[in-house]
């Protein structure tokens, strides 16, 4: 047990881990995260890092960074400024000297503070200084030299000692932190099973710089966060990505379908692609397509044939697949499109979190093409809609496109896992052998679904396709079976609202200001909102949207009970508009960022503020 | 033929809608010839799928009573792909054009290919855009004459044979839409070949390309013009049989069996050599320097994309300890809240 005197109780801090992309600062974060789920706190990650792969060393664009955010009480965003900067150069420096709140600590690698590396980061002396953190708490380890030294009898080469460097930071960052190491040596130990002088090496730096903390413990404060009070369970940590390939799983298995998934890979929605083409033990057929188009042809194929469909893309790769959604949207297939929002248009931000393909998924495709539009708004919850996107998809025989983000897709949080028994069966309208003849497009009355009847089915041979058709799947170009067409189409989509549950408004139910928000501006926005409730200054809601397409039927009454409405958004305001569109009756205001971060909990309470003119 | 009894004859295979090629389009004949085929195959007929991209060649499934999907310009290729692999149990066509599956869809032929799933690709080369009324293809040969090449086109065309060498293909034959007899032959046998078979047809554009493959499809002249491949058999041809190809140093050459050289002197056919160089050479032949080959050039066996699939979920199945979606929730690193 360490000395009381100089041990700070939080209630939650941020720490940031930042350096080269070739630093492991991704994995040195996702460790420290890890370690502090398994520790009991609250905890949301926030991986930020630039789209190339090995950046020129040393320059501001070239940084990556790791943000998370632990806490004792519920955590919602991945936070504002940063109570902990690890700092491998002066360029992480550079990168970060605003996001660090005033007073902090900024643990830097000393060895790394030379004077070509100070300019290279756009520096022309000493960054601290130039930057004014004389102030603030820096811990100057000379990194490089002590690595070197802790690693001199393993007959490692320079190279590979040099890469273990992360590891005394991450040794620093746990004895700031008063947390264990064995999470972390039982990582290593896994990852490098058949490398144990890796182990070994990676080990020795850990625990170097772990008792580096130690020795100079008289200098530095420490902190403790203590557990979190969250509800009994079985808990993991999970990020968007996983848990959207997790939520598929699970809805095939409710479904009792095969699951299909046809891609590509694009960034940021690599990972729900590798993940299924790993759960082969679940039976899941991963195809990856020669490019985006091939990707939803082969999902529309599989659904075709009978499989829950999937194909997943990010904001390129919509625009690549409009055609063939339009193609799913005619022959009335079910299908999921998961779409990992980045910043665009064109490449745009890779790697940067952004709302920008909400038009694109409502309407971004030729002739009436309406779909279903859902938005995950936590990493865990990816699995919730994912579910939701195949059950809706198979039950009501139409496309539905699931928007998640960068920011959801990396981020993680901890996830108390549910039980399979707990979810909605899915139950997909088939054609079974001996039901009475089968006409194509022949609605349910309800819910105006047609029948699947699946390849190898006796008896319901029939034809499907992109040109239009009458109830009986005969091509038809009559002017009125079009119109009649294009409406049941689109009525179909909007009977999805029987599954949409009615909007809960968070906080006041009434007063000065709602607070509209949609998909992952969840966690940043609920945090602003219970702070301006603390303030007590004015009446504020929370009404954050997962349905978009269709709307909760009760979405207009709830506006209507606030003075001010004010949605928030990451883009230039594509879901106002979509509201203005909807609901002409009420004046909608908007905050918008497209910068390709998230927003901050200060900018939303600025302006909620600022508005009601406190 | 003898004629046995199967589970359904070609009639069977005829759907309620009206056929709406042009009269004395070559598409009659092949639709006529791919009923037999199915017929004769004695499989039932909910287990067909057949899927089309986009042309007057994609308009097929709906004059043939099976499951079928016409789909988008060029995608059928994925679309049958998709479809081979979630259900490796069915019979899968995919019925295209030169536009279709060369040009548009180019992509997607090559890598259904190179990746040899089990779809049988029946390709109707006329070497013209017919759908959109008269625009040059990518099989249509250099200089010709069409609406969008008024001065000739100025493009190399692809030979389907050569791509699907280039793409790893392990199953390529050759038609005339007009020969049923022929064709209904090769249509089983690309059915009963394991991976992609790919079928090129030449077909005939009665409106907007008539004739480009009269000179060897006509009647008086076919015999002498083309030479029908098949295993095991000297290759031969000609309307007396006087006719055969050798190798001349590395190239073919057309001889006479005359002046001693006898049907013995000629190359035998293999389309079971895995090595494509004399499959290449074949399906490179043109009228009038040599016969062109119709039969089926290549016939390699190769394992199929569709088994694999199913093979290593087998496998992955059988060693994995997550056996459902509980079991994954719960694995890895985890920790109880009390």
């Amino acid at each position: 047990m360490r000395n009381s005197d100089n041990v700070i109780e939080r209630e939650e801090m941020v720490i940031r881990f930042s350096g080269d992309s070739g630093d492991g600062m991704q994995l040195t974060g996702t460790l420290f995260s890890n370690t502090s789920a398994l520790f009991g706190n609250d905890i949301s990650t926030f991986p930020d890092y630039p789209a190339e792969i090995r950046a020129p060393q040393g320059t501001v664009g070239g940084i990556s960074g790791f943000q998370v955010h632990v806490g004792h009480s519920e955590i919602f965003t991945p936070g504002d400024l940063a109570d902990v900067l690890v700092a491998m150069n002066p360029a992480a420096i550079k990168a970060n000297s605003k996001l660090i709140r005033q007073g902090g600590t900024i643990i830097i690698d000393e060895d790394n503070f030379t004077e070509k590396n100070i300019t290279k980061a756009g520096y022309t002396s000493d960054p601290v200084k130039e930057d004014k953190l004389e102030d603030y708490n820096i811990i100057a380890a000379p990194i490089s030299t002590l690595v070197k030294e802790a690693l001199k009898d393993f007959g490692l080469d320079p190279k590979t000692v040099m890469r273990t460097k992360n590891m005394f930071a991450l040794g620093i960052v746990y004895w700031l932190f008063d947390r264990e190491l064995k999470y972390t040596r039982s990582f290593i130990e896994k990852k490098f099973s058949l490398r144990p002088e890796i182990i070994r090496a990676n080990m020795e730096v850990l625990n170097a710089g772990y008792n580096y903390g130690e020795t100079i413990e008289a200098l530095t404060p420490t902190y403790r966060v203590s557990p979190a009070k969250i509800d009994k369970g079985t808990y993991r940590n999970i990020n968007g990505n996983t848990s959207t390939a997790w939520g598929l799983l699970a809805a095939a298995e409710k479904a009792n379908l095969e699951l299909f998934i046809g891609s590509y890979p694009i960034t940021p929605a690599t990972g729900i692609l590798e993940e299924l083409a790993a759960r082969k033990d679940l039976g899941v057929k991963s195809f990856q397509a020669e490019d985006e188009i091939a990707g939803i042809c082969t999902a529309i194929g599989a659904s075709f044939a009978g499989r829950l469909a999937v194909t997943t893309t990010s904001g390129p790769g919509l625009a690549l697949k409009a055609e063939a959604l339009g193609l799913a949207v005619m022959t009335e297939l079910p299908l999921v499109v998961i779409n990992v929002q980045r910043g665009g248009p064109s490449t745009g931000l890779p790697t940067k979190t952004e709302q920008s393909d909400l038009m694109q998924a409502l309407y971004g495709r030729n002739g009436e093409s309406p779909v279903v539009v859902i938005a995950a708004s936590t990493p865990s919850n990816c699995f919730k809609f994912a579910f939701e996107a195949a059950r809706i998809a198979v039950e009501h025989m139409v496309p539905v496109i699931l928007l998640t983000d960068g920011f959801l897709a990396n981020g993680t949080e901890p996830w108390r896992i549910p039980s399979m028994a707990d979810l909605p069966d899915i139950n997909p309208p088939l054609a079974i052998e001996g039901d009475t003849d089968y006409i194509p497009y022949k609605r349910d009355e309800k819910l105006l679904n047609r029948k699947w009847a699946i390849p190898g089915t006796r008896g319901f041979e029939h034809r499907i396709g992109g040109l239009e058709k009458t109830i009986n799947g005969t091509v038809s170009y009559v002017p009125e079976n079009h119109e009649y067409m294009v409406k049941i189409r689109a009525e179909k989509v909007a009977r999805v609202v029987t599954k949409v549950p009615d909007m809960k408004v968070y906080g006041a139910g009434e007063g000065d200001i709602l607070v509209i928000g949609w998909g992952g501006t969840y966690g940043h926005l609920l945090t602003a909102v219970r702070e301006i409730i603390d303030d007590g200054l004015i009446e504020v809601g929370f009404a954050h949207f997962n349905y978009i397409n269709p709307l909760p039927s009760n979405t207009a009454k709830v506006f209507s009970c606030f003075k001010m409405l004010l949605v928030a958004e990451l883009n230039s305001g594509q879901f106002v508009n979509y509201l203005r569109m909807n609901f002409q009756e009420f004046n909608f205001q908007q905050i918008n960022k497209v910068q390709g971060l998230p927003f901050t909990v200060a900018e939303i309470k600025d302006k909620c503020y600022k508005i009601v003119e406190i | 033929m003898v004629e046995i009894e199967t589970l359904h004859s070609p009639k069977d295979f005829k759907s309620d809608q009206e056929v709406r090629w042009c009269p004395g389009c070559g598409d009659h004949a092949i639709l006529s010839s791919i009923m037999r085929a199915l017929s004769a195959l004695n499989i039932p007929k909910e287990k067909f799928a057949f899927i089309s991209g986009i042309g007057c060649s994609s308009r097929f499934p709906y004059y043939i009573d099976t499951y079928g999907f016409h789909s988008i310009h060029g995608r059928a290729a994925a679309i049958a792909s998709g479809v081979k692999v979630a259900n490796p149990d069915l019979s899968v066509w995919e019925i295209t054009g030169d536009g279709d599956a060369l040009a548009i869809g180019g992509n997607h032929f090559i890598h259904a290919v190179r990746r040899n799933i089990d779809i049988n690709i029946i390709l109707f080369n006329n070497e013209i855009y017919g759908l959109t009324k008269g625009q040059y293809s990518p099989t249509s040969a250099k200089g010709l004459v069409t609406k969008t090449s008024p001065y000739g086109t100025i493009e190399e065309p692809f030979q389907p044979g050569e791509l699907v060498v280039g793409a790893k293909g392990k199953f390529f034959a050759r038609t005339l839409d007009s020969n049923i007899k022929l064709s209904t032959e090769i249509y089983m046998e690309a059915a009963r070949h394991d991976g992609t078979s790919v079928v090129e047809v030449l077909q005939n554009c009665i409106i907007f390309n008539d004739g480009i493959h009269a000179a060897i499809s006509d009647k008086a002249h076919r015999d002498d013009r083309t030479i029908i491949l098949r295993q095991g058999e000297p290759m031969m041809f000609g309307k007396n049989s006087d006719k055969g190809l050798v190798l001349d140093g590395l190239k073919l050459k057309v001889v006479k069996l005359a002046n001693g050289i006898s049907e013995k002197d000629l190359l035998v056919h293999d389309a079971e050599e895995n090595n494509p160089g004399m499959h290449t050479m074949l399906a490179n032949m043109r009228y009038p320097g040599f016969p062109v080959a119709l039969g089926v050039i290549r016939a390699v066996s190769a394992p199929t994309y569709d088994m694999a699939v199913s093979g290593q979920i087998a496998k992955v199945k059988k060693s994995s300890e997550i056996k459902c979606v509980d079991d994954l929730l719960r694995s890895g690193s985890t920790w109880e809240a009390k």
